[in-house]
């Protein structure tokens, strides 16, 4: 919409472009990745509603007392903010087409987020293994299906993200690639967000409560 | 080979689980099976298989993709209606002891899946279609922002819409209500595969529904030609943008609360049990959350339309743009505030069932600001009782007796009384058949010749419409007297025999419905075979309004030559009185999205997920899984996915209008 819309020379009204340039690639992709972005981010609120409902509800079982570590916990934070702070780095080197330093970023990136998951599954399978499976009470579920799904999202970013370096080594620092290395960063910067709600929500105010 | 084995492979379908002891099940598969063998054949003999797939199936174009939605919303009305009819029929039969001939397990299967069809699968593809169709020409777009992405969502639909058919020959389908409430929905009163159907087919349609929400947001908010401000988009394109936020908004509401519903049912958690700190009532809030937002998803775009036939056919601009445009997004919002409406009854004690009665009654403001407005358009119009018209007066007076019953049952004393009866059933019906299928009826009749390049039939038209109103209210209207009488809804027999011929009536009114259904598609097929006599040839039928009309019809691939660039509210118009010239040369090439099988591959491959999970065949639903992932990413290395019309195809069809055009003056 950068086209004056004001009449022609000659007075008559113009009512269509004799020379048009066409929106550009990409042009409603950052708009709708941050629409997709929300919607996700409703589905995160309605489970943290679920744990806001049930997260009580242990039914004679464990008490987040009981069961949250705190220190493995930190350490796991760690890790995300960590993997956050590098995939910025990693968009800064994209910025100065600096490939190889790109991908460096992009894959320390990735070790930081799988060394995420491999904790949280270290600290999933620690508290099945005494008895607290999400079978056992309301709070349980709602707690293994908040951070889980939480999970989920950081594995699908670790695939993204291997997809990308594939594409990046492929193709080179394309307008494309460059687009989605972008969605890839909100999306990773998102799951970096959920997770201090996460954090804050479900570990410190458990362990208080 | 040993039962294990067979298990491993089949999961828990067997023998047993086809339905080869129900009669009518059976009959109706004889049915559907030689139906289905027949097209199959006939498009064999025809050889359409090929132009099906590459012009059809693959296309990114919004207008086909717009009437695939459309027709796949007409087929499964008509299954969603064969199942209204069996209801009729069941409850008309069983009274004085008799049981009727649908014995308790096929009869809540019936209900259920009516409920279920014609909400997801015929007024959503009715609406998405119309949507699709219209909003890109009306805003001088050339297509949606992301379109690969339009022709995934629309074969998610597709594989949803094919999980709910499958459920009736293989298996069965939910028992549960079209809402599925635990704990009857939970695995330990619903242990078949009937809500796991019903959960499959909702989530692949779902994630069909919220990627086709989010493209359309971003098609309206990204594409809209030079001029177009928000305040100067035609009012359907306006809805639309309302209704595809309330999509994005809600959707993903529903995707959890099936999410968790099934995890309690495969995983055995315990979100919505009884036992273990789980709540049931969780359940109906959450699902309404989604459920109350998803009404107005369905009506705010026959708002649209009804506006723009209202303007058109009174020849007359629209009265109160601006109050029509906040109304709609006041309603937007107000949608979210009222969910708890649907089940006053839970408890939740006097002062919140009263602020969901007030917001309730209050969204009753600015949808009756949208009816006056109607009204003014009409108000010394020189209207033309075309087929869109006669739809929308039909609309207006039947919409106003559902508006009605529904303020009266936002009031929590009164829904305490009538909760669940049969006077909700024909409330919402009054107001899903006045509003959501009358509008979709006008709108068919309105762009039809827009979309096919001759309009539709009147004589078959104006039978389909006196059939299904004169059905819609001798069917309803009992059903409101039964409410009062304290007739719940759902039940199979009855015992007090006064009650049955209220029953009878309604049975009545559903076979006029029936031969309402049969006159449009008789209509469909008189137009198709007087297409010649019925042709227009200017683009314009309705002398109308909005840009939509300015295009040939049907519209090129590229939807306009050069884009248009728009100074007034009703653009076409304001073009026709100011002498728009229509360009004749200087023609460009025109930059157009590829066609790509890859949405109807992935959208298989999740419905094949989909049936392992329903049947616990755990390698289809991980091999489906990983085919899914494999397709997906392997697209992302496509980079080319559009090319250029060249100008010499622009001037061939651009040429070949004009000689039409000057063969119509």
């Amino acid at each position: 919409m950068t086209v004056a819309v004001n009449p022609s020379q000659t007075g008559e009204p113009l009512f269509y472009l004799a020379d048009e340039h066409p929106h550009p690639e990409g042009w409603s992709t950052a708009l709708g990745f941050w629409i997709y972005l929300m919607s996700d981010c409703l589905i995160f609120a309605i489970l943290f509603a679920t744990y806001g409902v049930l997260g009580g509800n242990y039914a004679a079982g464990p008490a987040p007392k009981d069961l949250f570590d705190l220190n493995l916990v930190a350490v796991n934070t760690s890790m995300l903010l960590l993997s956050s702070i590098t995939y910025g780095f990693a968009m800064l080197t994209m910025q100065q087409n600096k490939i190889g330093q790109t991908q460096m970023w992009l894959a320390i990136t990735g070790l930081f987020g799988a060394a995420f998951i491999g904790i949280e599954l270290t600290e999933f399978a620690h508290m099945i293994h005494e008895g607290a499976t999400p079978q056992r009470s309301a709070f349980l579920s709602a707690f293994f299906t908040l951070v889980g799904t939480h999970g989920l999202h950081v594995s699908c970013g670790l695939i993204w993200l291997v997809t990308l370096m594939v594409q990046v080594q492929r193709f080179g620092l394309i307008e494309a690639n460059r687009r989605r290395l972008m969605c890839l960063s909100m999306f990773w910067h998102f799951l970096d967000v959920v997770w201090i709600g996460v954090f804050t929500f479900v570990y410190l105010l458990g362990v208080l409560r | 080979m040993s039962p294990d084995f067979l298990k491993l492979i089949f999961g828990r379908l067997t023998f047993e689980s086809l339905p080869l002891h129900e009669p009518i099940v059976v009959g109706t598969f004889v049915v559907v099976a030689l139906g289905g063998a027949a097209l199959l054949g006939g498009l064999t003999y025809f050889r359409l298989w090929g132009y099906l797939w590459r012009e059809w199936f693959t296309t990114v174009d919004h207008k086909r993709i717009g009437i695939m939605y459309m027709i796949l919303g007409i087929v499964m009305l008509l299954r969603g209606f064969a199942d209204a009819l069996m209801m009729r029929g069941q409850q008309m039969l069983a009274f004085g002891g008799s049981e009727g001939y649908l014995n308790a397990h096929h009869y809540d299967q019936v209900f259920t899946a009516h409920g279920v069809i014609m909400i997801f699968f015929v007024a959503m593809p009715l609406v998405t279609g119309l949507m699709n169709y219209v909003v890109p020409l009306q805003i001088g777009a050339r297509d949606v922002s992301f379109p690969f992405l339009n022709n995934f969502s629309f074969w998610m639909t597709v594989g949803g819409a094919v999980l709910v058919m499958a459920s009736l020959f293989i298996g069965e389908f939910a028992r549960t209500g079209w809402l599925a409430y635990p704990p009857l929905s939970n695995i330990g009163y619903s242990p078949d595969v009937g809500v796991d159907y019903y959960i499959w087919a909702l989530q692949v349609a779902g994630v069909g529904t919220t990627l086709s929400g989010i493209n359309l947001i971003c098609t309206i908010v990204k594409l809209r030609c030079p001029g177009m401000t928000m305040m100067k988009m035609p009012v359907f394109t306006w809805t639309s943008l309302c209704t595809n936020v309330l999509i994005v908004a809600s959707f993903p509401v529903l995707t959890v609360v099936l999410a968790l519903l099934s995890l309690d049912r495969y995983v055995g958690t315990n979100f919505f049990t009884n036992d273990f700190g789980g709540s049931p009532m969780m359940y109906v809030n959450l699902i309404w959350i989604w459920g109350h937002p998803e009404v107005y998803i369905l009506v705010l775009p026959a708002f649209g339309i009804f506006s723009e036939v209202t303007s058109t056919f009174s020849g007359k601009r629209l009265f109160g743009y601006t109050s029509m445009v906040y109304a709609t997004v006041v309603i937007t919002i107000l949608s979210y505030l009222v969910w708890l409406h649907h089940f006053f009854t839970m408890g939740s004690g006097a002062s919140v069932n009263s602020f969901f009665g007030i917001t309730t009654m209050i969204i009753s403001i600015p949808t009756g600001a949208k009816m006056f407005n109607w009204l003014f358009t009409m108000y010394r119009g020189r209207i033309r009782y075309e087929l869109p018209m006669m739809w929308t007066i039909a609309f207006m007076l039947t919409f106003v007796i559902g508006g009605m019953t529904g303020v009266l049952l936002a009031v929590p004393p009164a829904d305490f009384v009538l909760h669940n009866s049969l006077f909700l059933i024909a409330h919402f019906h009054n107001v899903i058949i006045g509003g959501v299928v009358f509008g979709a009826f006008a709108g068919i009749n309105y762009w039809f010749p827009k979309a096919f390049g001759f309009k539709l039939d009147p004589f078959w038209g104006k039978m389909s419409f006196w059939f299904w109103v004169t059905g819609f209210y001798l069917a309803f209207m009992p059903l409101y007297v039964l409410g009062l009488m304290g007739v719940t809804r759902r039940l199979r027999v009855f015992d007090d025999p006064s009650l049955q011929i209220w029953f009878v009536i309604a049975a009545i009114g559903a076979l006029f419905i029936f031969i309402g259904i049969l006159s449009m598609l008789m209509q469909f097929a008189v137009s198709l075979l007087k297409r010649e006599q019925l042709k227009d040839v200017t683009g314009d039928p309705w002398d109308a309004r909005t840009l939509e009309w300015a295009t040939s019809s049907p519209p090129p691939d590229y939807n306009f030559a050069f884009t248009p660039v728009v100074h007034d509210n009703d653009a076409w118009w304001d073009m026709k009185k100011r002498g728009y010239q229509r360009p004749l040369t200087g023609f460009k090439p025109i930059h157009m999205p590829s066609s790509t099988g890859t949405g109807i591959i992935l959208a298989g491959f999740a419905t094949a997920m989909g049936f392992g999970l329903i049947w616990y065949m755990w390698w289809l639903a991980a091999a489906s899984f990983i085919a899914m992932l494999a397709v997906g990413i392997g697209h992302t290395f496509n980079y080319h996915r559009d090319f250029d019309i060249p100008a010499e195809d622009i001037i061939r069809t651009e040429d070949a209008r004009t000689k039409l055009l000057a063969g119509a003056k």
